[in-house]
């Protein structure tokens, strides 16, 4: 399932819920707030999430992978709010019987959760501005 | 003429200074509700980046709109 939090994400006790006697393969994802973007110092970020959708939407990419990959354990928390340099944004972890379908599944869902959730992310800079991530670049190239 | 309640999220509710309103628009699909929008607020973010809902479910831009629906204008998606 997919779950979004105002709080800290706590990866060693999200992991647990994927064990499986089945399983002899575990893959996470963990996306971190980064100090620079573009060659601008960040001081933190801020997430939004349209909650109805995203989760939705989160669950839509979680039966695709399952389809994709049989036996697949899939679980993920996206952070909204404001985040300090170096926290958690977004966990993704699966659990299957093999470790190739194991990397693959992870690789997908978090891929398709950047893409698809209504989720969007605003930089706070150390220069004191901000701005919506792909929104800027967007209405720079229009 | 058809009532539209629209949503804004993030970059276009700071555009539009507001989170959403009901406008009376002559409107037949999500792309015609994005294009009044767009002039009303002042937005030049082209629509093939972004993506709409029509009362809580992922549509098309060429998806049709009636009277009383509530389209959810999104930005281009950050997450992760």
């Amino acid at each position: 399932m997919i779950e979004i939090t105002t709080s800290a994400i706590d990866p060693d006790e999200l992991r647990k819920r994927l064990f499986d006697p089945a399983a002899g393969a575990y893959c996470s994802f963990e996306g971190w707030i980064r100090n620079e973007n573009e060659g601008q110092a960040v001081l933190r970020l801020e997430y939004e999430a349209y909650e109805p959708l995203a989760l939705s939407e989160g669950e839509k990419i979680l039966g695709e992978a399952q389809q994709q990959f049989p036996h697949l354990q899939a679980h993920c928390m996206h952070r909204t709010g404001l985040l300090e340099i170096g926290e958690c944004a977004v966990w993704v972890g699966v659990s299957s019987p093999h470790r190739d379908e194991a990397f693959q599944a992870c690789r997908y869902i978090i891929d398709q959760l950047k893409v698809r959730l209504p989720i969007w992310k605003k930089e706070h800079y150390v220069d004191g501005h901000s701005g919506w991530v792909n929104c800027e670049r967007c209405a720079k190239s229009a | 003429m058809k009532t539209i309640t629209v949503r804004y999220f993030a970059m276009f509710r700071e555009h539009a200074g507001m989170d959403g309103e009901s406008l009376s628009l002559d409107a037949d699909t999500a792309a015609d509700v994005f294009a009044a929008t767009s002039a009303r607020h002042g937005s030049t973010e082209p629509s093939g980046h972004c993506k709409v809902a029509i009362n809580d479910v992922m549509a098309d831009w060429d998806s049709p709109v009636n009277d009383g629906d509530t389209v959810l204008l999104f930005p281009p998606v950050a997450g992760g």
